[in-house]
């Protein structure tokens, strides 16, 4: 665990509490079962608005609290445990995108209002099924803004989109010339097909705010993987406890013990990666983007290895929708393909590196 | 693969090949020539067209949908070298066989080794034609890699037994019309307790809770039995050999879960690497350009001919009368995994468009594609999971000792 200061360690603490009394993944299950259209249940997010959450990575001028991103990673670590639905990490993205690139005045008309959970924005970045923000053909002339975005998470909801171009990246503030096409995956959290038909669309800055963004959105959601693959684990552990076949609990035999060792081992390393990207976001360090791919690349494949096993290891229950194991292995896979995989990070670390 | 081109005149299985093929034009309807199989669907019965029908009830009749199985039970009553020019030339008009489920994986070879005669000539015939279907109930809540531990009972009532007690993951148990059940007769035994016995799914008593799958589909149940009449007619072996005859059906399940039949259907479909380059593109030397995809598609590309080699050389080495090969214990592993990572590729190659669940925006074959990725967990889970397959293979083939 990362060495928090006392605000962090209440904040965590507060998360998880919440989470756990408020939103344990029976909430996700009602969630998915009642399929609203923003897919996520309003009532938690707007207890997430109150309790300040949305605004932990918003300065303080504009009604956030300017905590960083080790704190946000650590809320977002909690609510993943619990596979809570928000739109929390999007709009975190998107509150920082236009924190560091919009003008003033745009500035004190929405980051107010993110901060104080009425406003859910998010990040419109790729045009395809894979991550690749190098393949942008979205176009900015006189002002107004086209392109179609593809995946783009809580889009069902967003009322703001920070939108890469093929110049930069942009704010479209507003409905006019938006059309959103919802896609249901297997994960049942939001995600849209947004269309921009010349919507008016104020710049943030150049290629480079849209990198730092997205490796923003990549630690915040390697945050949430950080909690999904330490709860996949711990419940997984916990039935080897309990389950008994031949005479003894699945726990005592060996072939299993040394799985749970091995997942332990790479859950650790996980988390120290993940915390790691998170710091050097917070210290502004100059290879922050190596550390993001680091973190990136294992948490995708430690929470790939971990959700893979729970299900196997839970035998014919894990395979049933009445249990939770199948939501832990679904959201898994949507979060390795969100903002690159496992391989997509591999490479770009290795270009980063000069080899 | 033999080559379609065979020579007719080389051929020593010329005129039966000459049989089967004016057997094939005259009853398999073009209109079905390489569709897929409408009753392999997991997901339960689907309608059938008249050209469905009619080309399994003609199946049924030449008892080619079990081509190896004796004849007066309904069966082809081939030998091995007509079986395979029978697969080859039915390969080659795009035909399938329509005649399958568990009681021509499991069921129907278990009663052909164990049953009485008078069972063989009131069950098989019936599988055979495709009319029965059979469900499996060896599974319960307490008993599933430990499945001697099984509890649901058969009391002896003098002309029958009294059934009463619960299974569960009962695959195809709600379109079931019978069930081949692992029952305990005797509580004071652990194997030697339990009987192998078959149930009307019908019969008063016996009700099934379909279960929903991760993938969304319920193809298994919850069945409970509560004291269902059972003849003793119906008891396969004799009373307390259950496990033996159990067991033997279970080497049934997994030689046919692991390759034979299916294997062709595994490698089924489009190549990886043609996938690959679908949905990436590829480079200016005409590679996927994603060099770590592309090297962990060659593994599983070197992995599923190895596994491929591995069932023809098992194939050969059983043929040669050496005994059955060693290499089949790993079938049934090797197999699963194989099948695992042919999905998990796929997904990844489509990225999120291989994780649709459903409505707008997603191919049919994507959508499919998610659910068979969610389904294809559940093969390195039932027949023996992964687990107790590397146990059996410690102890059994390795000759390990058991450390508990
Ligand atoms: C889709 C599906 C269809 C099925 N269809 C049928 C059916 O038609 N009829 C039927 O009777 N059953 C059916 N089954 C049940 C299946 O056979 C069992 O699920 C399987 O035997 C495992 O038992 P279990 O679920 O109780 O898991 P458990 O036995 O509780 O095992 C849980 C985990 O522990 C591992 N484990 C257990 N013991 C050991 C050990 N000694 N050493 C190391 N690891 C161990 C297992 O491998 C597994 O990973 C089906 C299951 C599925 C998922």
């Amino acid at each position: 665990m990362a060495v928090l200061n006392e605000e962090q360690t209440m904040l965590r603490d507060m998360a998880r509490e919440w989470a756990d009394n408020e939103a344990p993944v029976g909430a996700f299950r009602k969630m998915r079962n009642a399929a609203p259209a923003e897919g996520y249940d309003a009532a938690a997010w707007s207890e997430m608005g109150q309790m300040g959450w949305a605004g932990i990575v918003v300065p303080e001028e504009y009604g956030g609290s300017a905590f960083g991103y080790l704190s946000l990673g650590m809320v977002l670590e909690q609510l993943g445990r619990n596979l809570t639905a928000s739109p929390l990490a999007s709009t975190a993205a998107a509150a920082a995108g236009i924190a560091l690139g919009s003008s003033d005045t745009a500035k004190s008309a929405w980051l107010p209002k993110i901060a104080a959970g009425e406003l859910v924005a998010t990040l419109a970045i790729d045009e395809g099924p894979v991550h690749d923000p190098a393949r942008i053909a979205t176009s900015v002339s006189d002002g107004v803004l086209t392109g179609t975005k593809e995946f783009v998470a809580e889009g069902d909801s967003a009322a703001l989109f920070v939108v890469a171009a093929t110049d930069g990246l942009y704010l479209v503030a507003g409905d006019a010339g938006v059309t959103r096409s919802t896609r249901k995956m297997a994960d049942a959290r939001s995600h849209a097909q947004v269309r921009f038909d010349g919507a008016d669309a104020e710049k943030l800055g150049g290629p480079e705010l849209n990198t730092k963004v997205i490796d923003l959105a990549t630690a915040a959601l390697a945050a949430e993987m950080l909690g999904m693959a330490e709860q996949a684990f711990a419940t997984t552990n916990d039935y080897l406890k309990t389950r008994v076949q031949f005479g003894q609990q699945l726990s005592t035999f060996q072939a299993l013990q040394h799985r749970m060792a091995r997942m332990f081992t790479e859950l650790e390393l996980m988390r120290s990666a993940v915390e790691g990207a998170l710091e050097a976001i917070d210290a502004g360090r100059s290879d922050t983007d190596q550390a993001v791919s680091l973190a990136k690349a294992i948490a995708s494949d430690t929470l790939h290895l971990i959700s893979r096993e729970m299900v196997q290891l839970h035998g014919g229950i894990g395979m049933t929708d009445e249990h939770d194991a199948g939501f832990y292995l679904k959201r898994a896979r949507v979060c390795e393909t969100m903002w690159g995989n496992a391989a997509y990070h591999r490479e770009r670390f290795a270009r980063l590196n000069g080899y | 693969m033999a080559s379609a081109e065979l020579d007719a005149a080389a051929d020593p299985l010329a005129t039966f090949r000459d049989e089967v093929r004016t057997w094939l034009a005259e009853n398999f309807p073009a209109s079905l020539r390489g569709k897929d199989n409408a009753m392999s669907a997991v997901d339960g019965p689907t309608e059938l067209s008249p050209e469905d029908e009619a080309w399994k009830t003609a199946m049924g009749e030449k008892g080619w949908g079990v081509p190896a199985w004796p004849r007066q039970y309904g069966g082809g009553g081939l030998d091995r070298a007509q079986v395979r020019v029978l697969h080859e030339e039915m390969a080659r008009v795009g035909a399938w066989n329509p005649i399958g489920g568990m009681g021509v994986m499991m069921f129907g070879p278990t009663l052909l080794e164990s049953g009485s005669e008078a069972q063989k000539q009131e069950h098989i015939p019936a599988i055979a034609r495709g009319e029965v279907r059979w469900c499996q109930g060896y599974s319960e809540p307490g008993a599933g890699s430990d499945l001697a531990s099984l509890q649901m009972f058969a009391e002896d009532r003098g002309d029958h037994y009294l059934v009463n007690g619960q299974k569960t993951w009962t695959s195809g148990g709600q379109w079931a019309d019978k069930c081949f059940a692992l029952v305990r007769t005797d509580k004071t035994k652990k194997h030697e307790g339990i009987s192998f016995l078959l149930i009307d799914m019908d019969a008063e008593g016996v009700e099934v809770k379909p279960i929903r799958l991760i993938s969304g589909s319920s193809p298994f149940c919850e069945t409970f039995f509560t004291n269902v009449r059972v003849p003793k007619d119906n008891l396969v072996g004799r009373e307390g050999e259950g496990w033996t005859i159990g067991k033997r059906l279970l080497q049934h399940e997994r030689s046919s879960l692991s390759g034979g039949g299916s294997a062709a259907r595994m490698f089924a479909g489009k190549p990886m690497g043609a996938l690959a380059k679908e949905y990436r593109g590829e480079d200016d030397q005409g590679r996927v350009p994603d060099q770590d995809l592309r090297m962990r598609i060659v593994r599983h590309e070197m992995d599923s001919r190895a596994f491929a080699l591995t069932l023809r050389r098992a194939a050969l080495e059983a043929k040669s009368n050496q005994g059955p090969s060693a290499a089949t214990s790993i079938m049934k592993n090797v197999g699963a995994r194989i099948t695992q990572d042919r999905a998990e590729l796929s997904i990844e190659i489509m990225g999120m468009n291989g994780l649709g669940w459903e409505g707008e925006g997603f191919s049919a074959d994507e959508l499919n594609q998610t659910r068979t990725w969610l389904w294809g967990k559940a093969v390195s889970i039932y027949g023996g999971s992964t687990e107790i397959q590397n146990n059996v293979i410690a102890k059994r083939i390795l000759g390990m000792l058991d450390h508990q």
